[in-house]
């Protein structure tokens, strides 16, 4: 599903002003971030809790289409600057890592 | 000033702000107070000693901060003989001596304080550090930085278009730029047309190494070198050595302190990542001298037809 489609149907905010529209078909729920660069897949959702500037390089490296902050964390000014600059979408969402991820999974008919 | 150029000017600055440390710019002779001392006996220290922020301390440690801002209020709310105890700022921003000096110039930036106290390992108060410290230091730096700048403008080689090499300082503590080593060397590399799967393996070596070198040694260097049959990664640091070089191959074993695994770091997956990665893959390590990683890559030639699907 198109990522613009889903942030609209789960309610996520964008902060940064990249929209893109790439197809999600997954998402990577982790905070830490060589986990996330050796194992996650390309073209997913990146969903933490890490909200800093590294996370932005971590997910332009492995190739990961978005970042999702989940519990409303706020992205450092740095961190938006560099998601603009990297093109890649950071959304926001006042769910906790388990409740995103269970929403994504659901919404893209995940088993 | 021959070969200078305003090209090269920024990055001195900013290999400056990286090699010098909190505790070279910092303030040592702390004008302090403590928690009994009323605001108004603080606001008599400021002014003798023409300073806008007086620490709070128990013994060595710091417990709070007074500003002039506090002071303001104070005299504003009528309560300027209170003890210092009930009205000073408690969550405090620190600096730590060992931190890089860029570090520090983005704490200014982030949060609009005139000042920051400094700790040592031990949290002990050690000193504190304005925008001003900053400035004039990194002043006298670079005018001594810039007698030596002739003499470091080497001249550079050709090379092949279809090769690139390139040679990256890395530096302690220095997450401000974390990323951008590997960043470059992916960029570079995905110019000359890649696979795209082995791109990635080479973002991911890569990123590892900076991040090694970043959050474990002493600093070093990031060394690329890519020809279309291979690319081959060195990170090579001065220190401190791996101890147990079997351990540090397995993955979630990690030494990393807590304030660097609250940034996402130090998941105990950095060498494993960077050994699953490679074709070849090569550790030495010395407690004391050093470490050396190496990690080599294949390109196999371009298929024919490809019908895989990644």
């Amino acid at each position: 599903m198109n990522i613009l489609d889903i942030a609209v149907r789960l309610s996520w905010r964008l902060l940064s002003s990249t929209k893109i529209d790439v197809d999600i078909k997954v998402g990577y729920t982790s905070d830490l971030l060589s986990d996330v660069m050796g194992n996650a897949p390309a073209e997913s959702v990146f969903i933490t809790i890490q909200a800093h500037k590294n996370t932005v390089a971590v997910a332009s490296l492995a190739g990961l289409s978005a970042i999702l902050l989940c519990s409303n964390r706020q992205a450092p000014q740095d961190m938006i600057a560099a998601a603009d600059q990297e093109g890649i979408p950071i959304y926001q969402t006042e769910e906790n890592q388990f409740w995103a991820s269970y929403h994504l999974g659901k919404l893209l008919n995940l088993h | 000033m021959t070969n200078f150029t305003l090209d090269s000017s920024p990055s001195v600055v900013l290999e400056l702000t990286l090699r010098l440390k909190i505790r070279d710019v910092m303030t040592t002779e702390l004008i302090l107070a403590e928690k009994k001392d009323s605001l108004r006996h603080i606001q008599q220290l400021m002014k003798h000693n023409r300073i806008t922020g007086v620490p709070i301390v128990e013994g060595k440690r710091l417990v709070g901060m007074v500003s002039v801002d506090d002071i303001i209020q104070a005299l504003d709310g009528g309560y300027i003989d209170d003890p210092c105890d009930h009205h000073m700022s408690r969550q405090l921003i620190v600096l730590e001596d060992d931190m890089p000096l860029s570090l520090g110039i983005s704490f200014f930036e982030k949060y609009h304080f005139g000042r920051f106290p400094v700790l040592n390992k031990d949290n002990e108060l050690v000193g504190i550090v304005t925008s001003r410290d900053i400035l004039t230091s990194l002043l006298m730096e670079m005018n001594k930085e810039m007698e030596h700048l002739e003499e470091k403008l080497a001249p550079q080689k050709e090379v092949p278009p279809e090769c690139w090499s390139r040679e990256f300082t890395l530096h302690k503590f220095d997450f401000e730029h974390a990323g951008s080593a590997s960043g470059t060397i992916k960029k570079e590399i995905k110019d000359k047309g890649l696979d795209p799967k082995n791109l990635r393996r080479i973002a991911v070596a890569s990123y590892e190494m900076e991040m090694n070198l970043i959050v474990h040694s002493l600093g070093g260097t990031l060394k690329v070198e890519h020809t279309p049959e291979r690319t081959i990664l060195e990170a090579t640091d001065v220190g401190p050595g791996i101890e147990d070089v079997d351990k540090a191959m397995t993955e979630g074993w990690s030494t990393a302190n807590d304030w660097i695994r609250s940034l996402g770091f130090g998941a105990g997956m950095g060498l494993p990542n960077i050994k699953r990665v490679s074709d070849e893959f090569f550790i030495q390590s010395q407690v004391g001298k050093g470490t050396l990683v190496r990690s080599i890559i294949y390109h196999p030639p371009e298929k024919e037809v490809t019908h895989e699907h990644s």
